[in-house]
């Protein structure tokens, strides 16, 4: 029997992507704009910065060269191993839960077609934002070495195939993995492990301080430091040959075997690749259609949550009890806190490890400094918080609209609880980061107070900024939380967000300044109509950035149609 | 009651639902057919106050949807032809979550989930997560969720699809019930033997307008169609010639069917 070609398999994917387009086109150029200058800022960053660690090391004799690829294969390895990471978990959505696999697998399509099929599905779907991160850093490597614009063609070669390879290895863990649990358990197993592996890698980069290994002096001697710089990583790891093919063409001594042990790895890779499939792939797709979770535990919590909540009325009360289970029962959303616990980790480790008590008396005007941009930080840090938790919420009810807009509910309610749920936490969360910094900080008093308050203020307003753009950007079709902020909204929400905290830093700094200057000076601080004035003119920006975003939003709301 | 007055819906210039006027006093069991893509979920979806209309008016009782939402809603009660639902909550919370958007709550709501459950038979999953249930079950328990609150006017989109014969007969049923002891039922589907044993009136809506409304007898007169069942009249008003043409090519030279 005739095989439709890879090609009409692929097709129904090809099309929609440029339907997609087609729609985010007519949608109007601001879109496309923003995000092109998004995109650009992010590579000029990326290229600037290696650009200037490349010349630096081409000036260094003997020892850049060899420098040079070995940052070139430290990166590579890092892409590789996020890559398998992420294909692990791509490939379970793709050749197993995939809305069109009921057809594919119903239809007379063989064995290779699915596979290649799937297999290109998986590897465009993770593998898209590490190629667009490897296009600048190719770029710095061939303008610093001069690789003319033949390299742009030969990195594309050398890079595809290091692509593939995480692709092939990643789906056939998942495939195993699959014919052992179930395709439901497998994927919460597997946001756990994901997560997990790296908060396990952000926690150990940190704690190791690789800062201090960038110094040669740590090395008994030069020789030493060089037979460590020449030895490859492992000589078996397709990243060490991506890396040798790379600096051997801006070397000008082109050696064709590491390029040919990538590709011929590669096709094997596939090829054993679609072996194991033909053998494990229907007993795993059918697996994958059960198992999905029937009992709830946690009766303890469910009655201890009603106690706190029994002071609510009723919708405010049931809604925000219905969120809180599904948070909680939905791995793909509670395993996030994981992430965050690291995150936190790293942040205070970040802090106490900063040289401002280290022997020397560091004057009080840099520790209230420090103190006082933290808070810039710290909200950084949780408007990204709000980015996960907070800015999906509405986009997660696009669903079950048509339960809450057929019923008696008042959107306020809706908004309501939706704002606390996400506020509260993330409230103990800010005051927790800026208690601990300035207790490690050992500030004063007036820096402390300063700090917890507008901490506080500045949490509700990136609470509401995150909620508000949710609802002004929805996303109703996205079955997975954690892609929903990564949306031209979150975009939009998180730029809206760093406005707001530059202007309410800016305009607490002259109140701040004034009494920086009064201590400096030991004059006593004076609590004046100025530095008044100022604290005033902050609260009005945070009090407005948070009731502008839930009226918006609110407005939206009742709008929309489903 | 339910009354519709001149209610218009636009999706850019396409007209989904022209000027269609319609009154379903307390008691009566309305059917509302068409062919796909006529205008139907479109009105249900009006009257439950989900879409807003571009023109006209949608009253529960004597409260405008639209103007008065919380209070009509109040008397209404939902039931979508395609239940999403929190995968992640039970059968039993999500019933309880659902009383609790009506204000209701306590002993009663207890008592009325747990019949509920019982008369669709789904007891013995209430406190199991409703991903682990079937579409047929899904259905039965936004059924339940749409009568948990006792309301006065049930609008349901499609409600056979997915439901055993058991469920399917206990539903005509359940039904039959509420609108004996005068609730009002607005009631969409594909199911022509249904509506006909079913409802007192039907409406039959044809590109967003109704071309025919009334009991099966007054139909009858306003198609001059003397005894036609409910079947032929339905292809005459709504395009029997297409249905012709379509046999013809699945049966005409039959390869395509083979």
């Amino acid at each position: 029997m005739m095989q439709p070609s890879l090609a009409h398999v692929l097709q129904p994917k090809w099309r929609t992507a440029l339907q997609r387009m087609r729609e985010e086109r007519q949608n109007g150029a601001g879109k496309l704009v923003a995000l092109s200058i998004v995109a650009a800022l992010f590579w000029l960053a990326t290229f600037g910065i290696l650009y200037f660690v490349l010349r630096y090391f081409r000036g260094v004799e003997e020892l850049g060269p060899l420098l040079a690829g070995k940052l070139l294969g430290l990166v590579l390895l890092s892409f590789a191993s996020i890559l398998v990471l992420s294909n692990v978990v791509t490939a379970l959505s793709s050749f197993f839960l995939a809305h069109d696999l009921d057809l594919l697998v119903s239809a007379p399509v063989d064995w290779l077609r699915l596979y290649l099929a799937k297999l290109g599905e998986t590897l465009v779907h993770s593998s898209w934002m590490v190629a667009l991160m490897a296009i600048p850093i190719l770029a710095a490597y061939g303008v610093i070495y001069h690789g003319g614009w033949l390299f742009a063609p030969y990195a594309v070669a050398t890079i595809l195939p290091l692509l593939v390879l995480p692709a092939v290895v990643g789906t056939a863990v998942t495939l195993v993995l699959v014919n052992i649990f179930p395709a439901r358990r497998t994927r919460d197993l597997l946001s756990i492990i994901a997560l997990g592996a790296a908060a396990g890698i952000v926690l150990l980069l940190r704690l190791i301080r690789p800062e201090q290994l960038a110094r040669p002096e740590g090395f008994k001697n030069l020789l030493d430091f060089i037979t460590v710089l020449r030895t490859p990583t492992s000589p078996f790891l397709p990243s060490e040959w991506a890396t040798q093919a790379i600096m051997g063409y801006l070397r000008g001594a082109i050696d064709p075997l590491p390029l040919l042990l990538l590709w011929t790895t590669a096709a094997a890779f596939v090829m054993l690749g679609a072996l194991l499939h033909r053998e494990l792939f229907a007993a795993g797709y059918s697996k994958a259609q059960e198992g999905a979770e029937r009992f709830v535990k946690g009766g303890a919590w469910n009655w201890m949550l009603h106690v706190v909540l029994s002071r609510l009325p009723v919708a405010k009360r049931e809604f925000v009890l219905k969120d809180i289970k599904l948070f909680f029962r939905d791995t793909t959303q509670w395993s996030q806190l994981i992430l965050l616990a690291v995150l936190v980790v790293v942040y205070l480790f970040n802090i106490k490890a900063l040289p401002l008590h280290r022997g020397e008396d560091v004057g009080f005007f840099h520790v209230t400094l420090v103190s006082f941009l933290n808070l810039g930080l710290a909200g950084f840090v949780l408007a990204s918080i709000a980015a996960r938790f907070i800015f999906p919420a509405v986009s997660l009810e696009g669903r079950h609209m048509w339960l809450l807009r057929s019923s008696p509910l008042d959107l306020r309610a809706l908004l309501w609880s939706k704002y606390w749920v996400g506020t509260l936490p993330l409230l103990a969360l800010a005051l927790l980061l800026t208690g601990v910094t300035n207790v490690l900080l050992e500030v004063k008093p007036f820096m402390m107070i300063v700090g917890l308050v507008t901490i506080s203020g500045l949490t509700l307003a990136i609470a509401a900024l995150a909620l508000g753009f949710g609802a002004l950007y929805p996303q109703f079709e996205t079955e997975n939380a954690a892609q929903i902020p990564t949306s031209f909204g979150g975009l939009v929400y998180m730029m809206a967000t760093i406005a707001v905290l530059g202007a309410v830093i800016f305009v607490l700094w002259q109140a701040v300044y004034s009494y920086v200057r009064a201590v400096y000076e030991h004059q006593p601080v004076v609590v004046d109509s100025w530095m008044i004035g100022w604290f005033a003119l902050a609260a009005v920006i945070c009090g407005a950035a948070t009731w502008v975003p839930l009226w918006v939003g609110l407005r939206r709301i009742e709008q929309l149609e489903f | 009651m339910i009354r519709l007055e001149n209610l218009t819906k636009l999706y850019g210039s396409f007209v989904a639902v022209d000027d269609v006027s319609l009154t379903i006093p307390a008691g009566e069991l309305f059917g509302f057919l068409g062919p796909n893509g006529a205008g139907k979920t479109t009105t249900l979806r009006m009257i439950a106050g989900i879409l807003r209309p571009n023109g006209g008016r949608v009253f529960i009782g004597d409260d405008d949807v639209h103007e008065r939402p919380l209070v009509a809603k109040q008397r209404l009660g939902f039931i979508p032809d395609r239940p999403f639902v929190y995968e992640k909550l039970t059968g039993a919370e999500f019933l309880r979550f659902v009383a609790g958007l009506y204000g209701q709550e306590g002993d009663a709501i207890e008592r009325r989930i747990a019949e509920l459950l019982e008369v669709f038979e789904l007891t013995s999953w209430r406190d199991e997560l409703i991903e682990a249930y079937s579409h047929g079950m899904r259905q039965k328990l936004i059924i339940s969720s749409a009568l948990i609150h006792r309301p006065a006017c049930i609008v349901v989109d499609e409600p056979m699809v997915g439901l055993d014969p058991k469920a399917a007969r206990l539903l005509k049923d359940i039904f039959r019930q509420f609108v004996d002891r005068g609730g009002t039922v607005l009631m969409s589907t594909h199911t022509l033997e249904v509506a006909e044993a079913m409802c007192d009136r039907i409406g039959i809506i044809q590109h967003g307008k109704i071309v025919a409304s009334g009991t099966m007898t007054e139909i009858r007169r306003q198609t001059s169609s003397g005894d036609a069942s409910l079947e032929e009249l339905f292809l005459r008003l709504t395009g029997g010639a297409e249905l012709r043409a379509l046999a013809e090519v699945l049966g005409g030279n039959g390869t395509a069917a083979r």
